[in-house]
Parts: C-alpha cells; sequence; structure tokens
C-alpha cells in the first residue's frame, strides 16, 4: 500500500506549533550577534525630484551607527548607462526587470516615484531607535505632476522616466484592430472589466539579516527563491561563491518574495559595507506600500456568438499596471495573452497588452501571476454573454468547453493544454452544490420580490503551471548507514509542506519510514543549485527531481544488495511497504537499508539529479459560489463555495486540500473587498491594515471540495500544480455569483471589488435605466 | 523602568523603556520569538497572546501595562510533561496552519476563545477569529481545529 | 511601529492621577485600556509625553445595580460590560454594543470610559450611550460634575472632559422596557469601523458616522412620537446629519444607509419579544 495518496499530517507542524517557526527576526545565529537594526527611510511624496538629504539630525540621535544613502555607494560596480531601446525588437516577456532606460535603483538616486520609495537607510543598535533616527533624516522633495492612474499614464501629460518619453514601457503583441471577427454574431457584449490592485500581504513582511565574515557574505532572506537571491545579491560586487543565501522559515510568500528586491540587497551591501551584521524587518505600513502588489490591469473586452450559446469570437486588450518600475517587463500581461480563451475552443481569440508605468508601488507576481486576470475577465465575459442571449451560464460553458478528446489542444493563442476534463469537473460540481435546486430558490426569491436575493456564481478556469519546466529543479537523496535519508531540495517551502510530501515520495520508492527522512532546502551552501518555489512547480519537479533521485538511489541500493546476497541484480526486489531488501522469491533472506549501504562506498549512497520537463502543466477546474445579497444595502454574503479542482494525481489530500483553501479565500478577497487605492496624487489610500480590506474567517464559509484527479504526461508522477488553482477560480466564481443576484433587476457588470456600495450602486443604476 | 512579569509560569525583570511593547519584551527580553508581528494598526493578531488568561494583541499593551501579571505565549502551552494542548494537538491533525506565521496568535486566540465558550458553533468561532488574519490556510482547516479540540476537551472532561 | 520615548507613570487611585495630570499639563494623557490611544501613537499620529496609566485603578471597573439605573465604572472592560448579567436583563443595549467593539482580544483591554472619551463619531458605544441617554460623570480637580449625554459629544475626538479631568462613571438609565433594543452596524467585513450603524431603545433612536459626533436621529424621533408609522418616520434618518464621503462610502450611500438600517433597527426593536 503506497502512502501516496493518503492523507498525512505534516512533519513540519511539531515544532511550529510548539516552539514557534523561526524568522529571520527570531534568528539568533553568532554571526548576527549585535547586528545592526536598518531602518528605511522613505518618499512621502509620489513623484519627485531629490534636491537634498541631510542626516544631520540623525547622526546625532543614541544609536546611530550610520545612515546610508546612493552616495556611500562607491563600493559596487558601476552600473552600466543603459543603452537606447531597439527598434522593430520584440517586447521582453521574461519575468525580468525591464532596465535600460526603465532601471529601477537600489536607493532612490535623484528622483522618487512612489510613496514609499526607499531613499537612505539608517543602522541604529536597537530597533526603537531606528524610527526615532528615521524620523530625522531630513530629504528635500521637488514635487512633480502624478501619474497616479492607468488613464494618467496613457495621456502622458506627466513621465515617470522622461528619457524614454513615454509611460507606455512595453508595447506587446498582438495589436488587435480586426472587428471582422465579429461578424455574424448574433450576441455581442462589449465592456471594460477592472482587475484590481491588491496587497500580497504575507503575514512575514520581508525581512533580511546579512553578515560579513572573513570575506564571506551571508544572507538570510525571507525568500522563495535562495539560490536566485544569491545570483541577485551579486550586484553588490560579489561572486556566487562569495555569497551564502539561507531562507529560514518564511511566513507566505504568495509570489511577493520571489528572489530578493531592492531593500534587501541594500542590507547585504550594508552588512559588507559597514562590516556590522544587519538586521531588517519591514513593518505592515511600509509592506503595503513598498512590497510588490499584484493584478492591476484594465480589461477591454469584446466577446461574440450566436442565440443560442455558442461563442464565436473573442477579443482581449490588457493595459497593465506595472506601477512606477517595470519589474516583470511584460511576463504578467504576456500570460494573461496566452490564457485569454480560458477553457473554450473559441474560433477566433485575439489578445493583446501594453504595459505602463505609473506612481505607485511596483507590481510582481501574487498567486496567479497572469493567470487570474485571464480567468477572471474570459468566466466575466461567459457570463455577461450568457446574460445577454438568455442561456443558463452553466450550459454555455457546457457548450464551449474544449471537449476531452481534443486534448492535447494548442488554443488560437498558442498554449499547449496537456489534458482537461473540464465537463467533468463542472458536472461534479453542479451535482454537489444541487445546482437545479439552487437555481429554484433563486426563482422563488425573484418572484417573492425578496430583499435578499441569491446569486449563483460558475467559473470554470484553467492554468499554466511550471511555464519554466526546462530550469527543472534539483534533488539530492542520500541514505546513510543508519537507515535514515536525507533529502536536499532546491524547491523552497513557505507553508506549502514540501517536507511532507517529498518524504512520502522518498517512503512510497524506498521503504523508509517518514520519522528517518529530514528533508532540507533552502541553504545554497548545501543546495547551491536550485530554482525554487513559484508558478506551482514545486511538486511536478521538485517532486519528480526527488522521485528520480530516489530511483537512482534504488538502483544503486539493488547493486549493493545484490552484491552482499551475492545474486543477480535482477533477482534482488525493495520492499517498499517494510523498507527491506530481498531475492525474488525467498522471502527469509533480507538485508536493511541500513546493512546494504553500509556496504556502500563511504558508507552512503547518494543521487544528485535536476529534473526537466519539456512543456508546462495545465490544471483546471470549476468553482461554484453560492452568495446572498441585501438588495437594500448592496451587501453580500458568501453562503458557500464549491469546487473541483484538478491538478492530476493527488499525493497527499491533506496538503492540496490546504492549497486550495488558501487560494479560495484569496480569490475571493478580490471579488468582494481588498483593493488598494492611491488618490490622485499618488497618495496611498490603504496602507495599513486598518484601512486595506484584508479578508478575515467571519466573511468566508467553510469550503466544499471534490476529487478531480487528470494526470499529465508531462512528468512520472503525473501532477500538475494546484498552489494558485484555488485563487485562480474563485475570483470570477465570487464576481459571477453577485452579478446574477442581481441580474434580473437589470445588472450586467459591477466592477471588483464589490463592495456594498458598489453593488448598491449598480442596483440603482440598473432599476434607473429600466424606467 | 524596572517591569516584573511571570512569562509561562517564570518572573522574569528586567530594566526597559517606558515605551516597550509587550510583544517585544516577549520576543527581545524573555526571548521567546514564538509570538510574532504581522502588522502595525492592531489588525491581524498574530502577536495574540494570554494576559491573566485572556488573549490580548500583546502589540497594543505597554510591558509596564503588563507589570506584576501572568503572560502566556504559545511556548508556554504545552503541559508539563511536553503533551500539545489540545488545540495545538487540532492544529496539527487538521491542519490548520501552513507557513505557521500566524499560528502563535490564532492558537493563544482560540485557547482564549474556548475557555470563554468551550462548545462554539462554527459562526461563533469564525466570528471570534475576526482580530486574526491569516493568508495561508483560508482559515477553513483552522476553524475545524477550534471545533475539534472543543470537542476533545468536551470529551476529556466527561 | 514605535511610539516615541514617553515616560510612564501610574495611578494607584482617582486623586493621584489627577494630581499627575494638573502635574504634568498638556503634556500628559491618560492611558485606559490603551486601544484607542496605543495604535495612535504607534503610527506617530500622537505623542503625548507622559502616560497616566489608569489601568490599577481597581475601585473604576464595576457595574452596579442603583435601582432606576445602572452604574458602570468607566474602567470596566467591554468583555465585562459584554458579559454582565445585570446588563443582560436590564439594558441588553448596552451589553450587545459592547460585544461588538472590535474583536476578543481588544475587548479584553479596551474600556467603556476610554472609548467614551475618545469621541469618535463612528465608535460603537458613544451613538448606543446616547440612545439610552446616559450620563457621564467627570472629576476635576475642582470636583464632580454630571453631564448628560447630549451635551457630552462635541465635535470629532471632542467631549466635554475638560484637559486634566478624569471620566470616572457613566450612568445609564434602565429604560422602561429593555428587550426594545436594536443595533445595526453595518460594515464591510465583521471587524471594520461601522460605514453606518444604528442604536434604538424604544424610540430613542441614534446614528453612528452620521456626522462629527455620535447623533440623535431627532428628525425620526420626532416623527414617531406625532405617529408616523416605522417606515415613514425613517425616510428621515438623514435629516439633521452631515455624514462624510471616504473610501469606505460617499456621504449620499451613508444616507440611504440610515434610512435602511433605521427602519430596521425600529422594526426589530418593536418585534422583540418583552
Amino acid at each position: 500500500m503506497s502512502i501516496l495518496g493518503t492523507r498525512v499530517i505534516r512533519t513540519e507542524d511539531p515544532r511550529l506549533l510548539t516552539s514557534g517557526g523561526v524568522y529571520v527576526d527570531d534568528l539568533r545565529e553568532p554571526e548576527l550577534a549585535g547586528a545592526v537594526r536598518a531602518t528605511f527611510v522613505r518618499s512621502p511624496v509620489a513623484h519627485a525630484l531629490i534636491t537634498g538629504i541631510d542626516a544631520a539630525a540623525a547622526l546625532e540621535q543614541p544609536g546611530v551607527v550610520a545612515v546610508l544613502t546612493v552616495a556611500d555607494m562607491t563600493d559596487m560596480p558601476d552600473q552600466v548607462p543603459p543603452e537606447p531601446e531597439p527598434e522593430g525588437v520584440p517586447p521582453a516577456e521574461g519575468p525580468m526587470p525591464l532596465g535600460g532606460l526603465w532601471a529601477e535603483p537600489l536607493l532612490a538616486v535623484d528622483r522618487v516615484r512612489f510613496v514609499g520609495e526607499p531613499v537612505a537607510l539608517v543602522l541604529t543598535d536597537s530597533t526603537y531607535q531606528g524610527e526615532d533616527a528615521a524620523e530625522l533624516v531630513s530629504v528635500d522633495y521637488e514635487p512633480l505632476p502624478a501619474v497616479a492612474s492607468i488613464e494618467a499614464a496613457l495621456a502622458g501629460e506627466s513621465l515617470l522616466f522622461p528619457e524614454a518619453g513615454k509611460n507606455v514601457c512595453v508595447q506587446g503583441r498582438g495589436e488587435v484592430s480586426d472587428d471582422s471577427i465579429f461578424d455574424g454574431c448574433e450576441v455581442i457584449v462589449e465592456g471594460d472589466v477592472v482587475n484590481q490592485r491588491v496587497a500580497c500581504l504575507p503575514l512575514e513582511g520581508r525581512s533580511t539579516a546579512a553578515a560579513w565574515v572573513d570575506g564571506k557574505l551571508t544572507v538570510w532572506a525571507s525568500t522563495q527563491n535562495a539560490q536566485i537571491a544569491r545570483l541577485i545579491v551579486t550586484a553588490i560586487g560579489l561572486p556566487p561563491e562569495a555569497i551564502r543565501v539561507v531562507a529560514p522559515d518564511v511566513g507566505g510568500g504568495f509570489g511577493a518574495k520571489i528572489g530578493i528586491d531592492r531593500e534587501s540587497i541594500v542590507v547585504a551591501w550594508a552588512a559588507k559595507h559597514t562590516g556590522r551584521p544587519v538586521r531588517w524587518v519591514e513593518t505592515r505600513s511600509e509592506n503595503l506600500v513598498a512590497m510588490t502588489q499584484g493584478r492591476a490591469q484594465r480589461h477591454h473586452i469584446k466577446i461574440g456568438g450566436s442565440k443560442d450559446g455558442h461563442i464565436k469570437a473573442y477579443r482581449l486588450d490588457v493595459v497593465q499596471d506595472t506601477g512606477a518600475y517595470p519589474r516583470m517587463s511584460g511576463f504578467l500581461p504576456m500570460l494573461t495573452n496566452l490564457m485569454a480563451p480560458g477553457v473554450y475552443d473559441i474560433p477566433a481569440v485575439q489578445a493583446g497588452y501594453k504595459v505602463v508605468v505609473t506612481d505607485a508601488t511596483p507590481i510582481a507576481a501574487y498567486r496567479g501571476a497572469g493567470r487570474p486576470e485571464a480567468a477572471a475577465t474570459i468566466e466575466r465575459a461567459v457570463d455577461w454573454y450568457a446574460a445577454e442571449a438568455g442561456v443558463d451560464p452553466a450550459l454555455v460553458r457546457r457548450l464551449n468547453f474544449i471537449k476531452n478528446d481534443q486534448f492535447p489542444f494548442v488554443t488560437k493563442t498558442g498554449a499547449p493544454y496537456d489534458t482537461g476534463d473540464y465537463e467533468g469537473a463542472l458536472d461534479k460540481v453542479l451535482a454537489a452544490a444541487g445546482y437545479d435546486e439552487l437555481r429554484a430558490e433563486q426563482r422563488r426569491r425573484r418572484e417573492a420580490g425578496d430583499t435578499r436575493q441569491l446569486g449563483i456564481g460558475l467559473a470554470s478556469y484553467v492554468e499554466i503551471t511550471a511555464a519554466d519546466g526546462a530550469a527543472g529543479e534539483t534533488a539530492k537523496v542520500e541514505v546513510h548507514d543508519d537507515g535514515t535519508a536525507t533529502v536536499y531540495t532546491g524547491s523552497s517551502a513557505h507553508g506549502q509542506g514540501h517536507h511532507t510530501a517529498f518524504a512520502m515520495i522518498v517512503t512510497s520508492e524506498l521503504g523508509i519510514p517518514m520519522d528517518k527522512i529530514e528533508v532540507i532546502h533552502g541553504d545554497t551552501d548545501l543546495i547551491p543549485d536550485g530554482i525554487g518555489t513559484y508558478a506551482s512547480r514545486s511538486l511536478q519537479l521538485g517532486g519528480s527531481a526527488v522521485h528520480k533521485a530516489a530511483i537512482e538511489v534504488k538502483d544503486e541500493a539493488a547493486k549493493r544488495a545484490a552484491e552482499l546476497f551475492e545474486a543477480a541484480e535482477t533477482d534482488v526486489v525493495l520492499d517498499a511497504d517494510t523498507g527491506t531488501w530481498h531475492i525474488a522469491g525467498d522471502p527469509d533472506k533480507s538485508l536493511t537499508w541500513s546493512q546494504v549501504v553500509a556496504a556502500a562506498d563511504q558508507g552512503l549512497i547518494v543521487a544528485n539529479v535536476r529534473f526537466t520537463a519539456d512543456r508546462p502543466t495545465f490544471p483546471f477546474g470549476t468553482h461554484l459560489s453560492l452568495v446572498e445579497v441585501d438588495t437594500e444595502t448592496g451587501k453580500v454574503t458568501l453562503l458557500r463555495h464549491v469546487t473541483a479542482d484538478d491538478a492530476g494525481p493527488v499525493l497527499n489530500p491533506i496538503l492540496l486540500e490546504g492549497q486550495r483553501h488558501g487560494g479560495i479565500a484569496q480569490g475571493a478577497a478580490q471579488a468582494l473587498c481588498e483593493e488598494i487605492l492611491y488618490d490622485s496624487d499618488g497618495n496611498p489610500l490603504t496602507s495599513t491594515l486598518a484601512d486595506y480590506a484584508a479578508i478575515t474567517a467571519a466573511e468566508l464559509p467553510s469550503f466544499e471540495l471534490l476529487t478531480s484527479e487528470t494526470p499529465t504526461p508531462g512528468n512520472p508522477l503525473g501532477v500538475k500544480g494546484i498552489g494558485e488553482a484555488g485563487t485562480i477560480g474563485a475570483t470570477p466564481a465570487v464576481h459571477n455569483a453577485v452579478i446574477d443576484a442581481v441580474s434580473h433587476l437589470g445588472v450586467r457588470h459591477i466592477d471588483m471589488p464589490m463592495t456594498p456600495e458598489r453593488v448598491w450602486t449598480a442596483i440603482q443604476k440598473a432599476k434607473a435605466n429600466a424606467q | 523602568m524596572k517591569v516584573e512579569l511571570t512569562v509561562n509560569g517564570k518572573d522574569i525583570t528586567a530594566e526597559v523603556e517606558d515605551r516597550t511593547l509587550l510583544v517585544h519584551f516577549l520576543r527581545d527580553t524573555a526571548d521567546l520569538t514564538a509570538t510574532n508581528i504581522g502588522c502595525d494598526t492592531t489588525s491581524c493578531g498574530a502577536c495574540t497572546v494570554l494576559l491573566d488568561g485572556e488573549s490580548v494583541k500583546s502589540c497594543t499593551v505597554l510591558a509596564a501595562q503588563a507589570d506584576g501579571r501572568e503572560v502566556t505565549t504559545l511556548e508556554g502551552l504545552a503541559d508539563g510533561s511536553g503533551e500539545m494542548h489540545p488545540v495545538q494537538r487540532a492544529f496539527h491533525t487538521e491542519h490548520g496552519l501552513q507557513c505557521g506565521y500566524c499560528t502563535p496568535g490564532m492558537v493563544m486566540a482560540i485557547v482564549s476563545l474556548l475557555r470563554e465558550n468551550p462548545s462554539p458553533t462554527e459562526a461563533e468561532v469564525r466570528d471570534g477569529l475576526e482580530g486574526n488574519i491569516c493568508r495561508c490556510t483560508g482559515y477553513h482547516n483552522i476553524v475545524r481545529a477550534a471545533l475539534t479540540a472543543a470537542a476533545s476537551s468536551a470529551q476529556g472532561a466527561q | 511601529m514605535i511610539p516615541p520615548s514617553f515616560t510612564y507613570l501610574r495611578a494607584s487611585s482617582v486623586d493621584e492621577a489627577l494630581g499627575l495630570a494638573a502635574e504634568h499639563g498638556e503634556d500628559a494623557k491618560y492611558l485606559a485600556g490603551g486601544h484607542s490611544l496605543l495604535p495612535m501613537m504607534k503610527l506617530r499620529l500622537a505623542f503625548p509625553e507622559v502616560l497616566i496609566d489608569l489601568g490599577r485603578i481597581a475601585e473604576l471597573s464595576y457595574i452596579r445595580d442603583e435601582g432606576s439605573y445602572v452604574a458602570v465604572g468607566a474602567l470596566t472592560r467591554h468583555h465585562d460590560v459584554e458579559t454582565s448579567a445585570l446588563l443582560a436583563s436590564d439594558i441588553p443595549l448596552l451589553a450587545h454594543t459592547a460585544g461588538e467593539v472590535g474583536d476578543p482580544q481588544i475587548r479584553h483591554r479596551g474600556t467603556i470610559g476610554g472609548s467614551v472619551a475618545h469621541g469618535d463619531a463612528a465608535s460603537d458605544l458613544p451613538a448606543t450611550l446616547l440612545a439610552l441617554d446616559a450620563s457621564f460623570v467627570i472629576r476635576g480637580a475642582e470636583g464632580t460634575r454630571t453631564v448628560p449625554a447630549a451635551a457630552f459629544f462635541k465635535g470629532i475626538f471632542e467631549t466635554a472632559i475638560e484637559p486634566g479631568e478624569l471620566l470616572t462613571e457613566i450612568q445609564i438609565p434602565k429604560p422602561a422596557r429593555p428587550s426594545a433594543w436594536s443595533f445595526q452596524k453595518f460594515t464591510k467585513r465583521k471587524i471594520d469601523w461601522a460605514i453606518v450603524g444604528v442604536a434604538v431603545q424604544g424610540s430613542s433612536v441614534a446614528l453612528i458616522n452620521m456626522g462629527l459626533t455620535p447623533l440623535r436621529a431627532s428628525a425620526v424621533e420626532s416623527a414617531l412620537a406625532s405617529g408616523a408609522s416605522i417606515a415613514d418616520a425613517a425616510a428621515r434618518a438623514a435629516e439633521g446629519t452631515s455624514a462624510g464621503s471616504d473610501i469606505h462610502a460617499t456621504k449620499a450611500y451613508r444616507e440611504h444607509l440610515a434610512r435602511v438600517l433605521v427602519r430596521r433597527a425600529l422594526e426589530e426593536a418593536a418585534a422583540r419579544p418583552a
């Protein structure tokens, strides 16, 4: 009986639950003894020239060790001046900063472009002294006109990067203008859909500590990618060999802790520059203005089809607000375009994008990174079209799904879907939710004119995971002569439970018990080569690497066992249930792992591998949200949320469910209540958790999760990635549900987040239109 | 100023700045780092500890206000023999934590909630956690952990 | 995140607190539960040089049956108000409202006096105490005075408490029909401050966040007094108010909510069994 597929509670938990996790601020490493505390001085204005920095008053404060600005960074490698942008080159679409004319400095040089941009670094003996001193650093700003919205950016009256001559920093492919694809469509819907800016909000903000000892810089960072972070830190002028990055326990990431960002690089440099160990832990107020944020796309859509529900054409135009610095070039909207048609076989699809800078917090990956936006809008468009055509939205989906026998399927936008069972997922959800009964109850309430109306929202989604399969993931598996095993993984868990999952893979292959397996990640001294965790890649790439390494260990061990048995290797079997070696057909003679490994060179059997995949994978599913809308106030109550999320065979249902739950909550939060707001001068209006409406347990129901397991041929485990799927499905399901609740009043669309006032205003508008 | 607190049963006396927040006293002076800081507006609950047996947000209590009082943190929750508290155990069996950062505060909030309401409904648990934010779990299993702990304590009491 | 430095002083009696306040003047603020003041200090929006901690003045924490009214000591915590058996039977509106303030952790620290003295029009308790026609006992160097709720809330974060004075007790007359109450707190999320709120006791109606202070919905009350139906009276809920517009709601929406919530509150209060 394999352990795979069974509910195994986490090996990570006992420590976390009794002594607590050890996050960067908890580290008590000897190298950090006497560490100074780093406090950043940040811009209070959205767009300004810096005309002077005076640290004199701060330096007089007790405990101030240094006040550092860009002027102190003479020991950094010279920044190469930007080349002029070449003409006719395809848009930069890797998840990398655009650089060049759009380069982002480490500390602001002569201009700030968003409220919260770091300008100076204060180092003090204690935390408490840090804020006191930082307040006294005097920075002179000459304000410039704000570029506080996509409209302002496109209007171009004020430029954030004058040398670039525009605020459009990436003009994507596929400028769309051919309307003929809608010829013959009986029903056409055209409109604008906002996918609003949200905060990633890991409970642990960014935190980094660094110590420069004997020519080696150790950086402890709350990161999702220790190895990538190490490469980034070389920017301060050290080769990778002189840098060690350690990811201790990390309190959530959701994409915002991919690699390492400018403040952390500055902290690393400051440790080398001053020779003192440094520790930086941002406050939540800093986090809500200076950690990268998510989404922030405006969509213009046009969808057309027949009266009976067959979609013929879909066009999606994306404007990506990337904030003050294009940290991910055109990557996010490129993925949005790639996934534009979703789960549907639409004969004509056009998708285009452009990226603009605004004087707001830079945008980067946030759980789904470009794909939630695509799903949110195609699912909204499908419901909108269904409402106009008067066809049930479940039926419209069914009519237009890519059918099971069409896989593998390449969409009109070039996405190579591997496997899917879209109709099966929909069927499961409709049955579990009691769809027909819900529609009947909705009808009853509408006929009765109830104040509280029921809304049923569907979202059938597909998304792309492990798009960087070619980069793969590493794993080293060691079995020791005491019968224990150690797994070194390039993956980098920050809550996902990889230690449990990867130990399960080793147990399954080798029969070594879970409590004899240690999993290690996130230390570049121990694991110099690895990628880390994002894009829902860890099980399919990291797990497959562990699996591959385990098999290599098993093959090597089989040779040793054969020698010890004096038998042919082909006659030797491992009983994976008991973790013992036998000769086939002779159960009385057996060897333990300990005995077999003791016979190997140096009493150790090791396999060190990289697993690469030649294709991305495409998990999918359907969500159904049931909501109640108080039509007198617009207030929305989430009643039920039913999902089938399919990421292939389930390795550990407990871990899978946890990922889905967390994703659903974040997805529902975007639909219902979360939004980062700025005023017209670029001042943040939601820079504390008192104003940013993070969703709590009181707003959410318990979730109803159904099982669906459609394997992929892309890796030996057959698995796809589940980490982001819940978020992707939940947002449009809740969004559609609320609009569905009031569609009988004539409402066709409401922008997210669907605050009570937004919903109420839409109802009033629809009532006025009806008269 | 001098403050004397009893933390997890141990008396700790220290000279601290008057403005020292209880959470910093616990983390830096008492060296108990399980209690985490997640915000600066008393919103997230990650810093929740028990003060004289009741849940409080230790970021919004001065060490001076807790002078002479008893504080319990996550580290002090297991019993003398190291046996996990029913709430800790329930978090483990119900997968009520992922990254673990909100967990100490969440656990202490639930311990206090169950002391005051030993058999809560799901709605009472959810409302009782309005001051604790989790980003990883979607709260589903946290709520199950609370209800499981309540049920197991009820069974234990019988 | 960290307040600026201050000197912490502890008062063990009301007299001592008054004395310290007199000594330090406008450099000092009282510290009760600290859940209005400390958050402001942590964001460096308030920076008193001296804090006078009232937390050990046990004599100010009580809930007493005084026959025709209930006397609640200013330092009584929200949790104790919420769970008081006396209030549950005699003034359930107050017990319920205390249970709506913040979250359980905040209710273990915050005090009714601290909330009232802070004078935030968006707070739950001030409006409820206004609806209940409470009186506030204020002690100063010159002696004690009692101020009725109608004269207590004067402006944004401004009450009748003069510098150095200390709110010691809140007196709430027992309603003739205790069960004729309703509390409607309209929020986006459960933890949020009221976008608009309504407290009803009998035919007294008070509004949360519809002006610079908690307000009595006097147009509603006079309509009810002259025999108007609940629906007609509630339609006048926004009269005489000055709701604001912010990121949470516009003025027009707040006025609409006031009308809806007043109607619902009056209906609920009327329907509750005695």
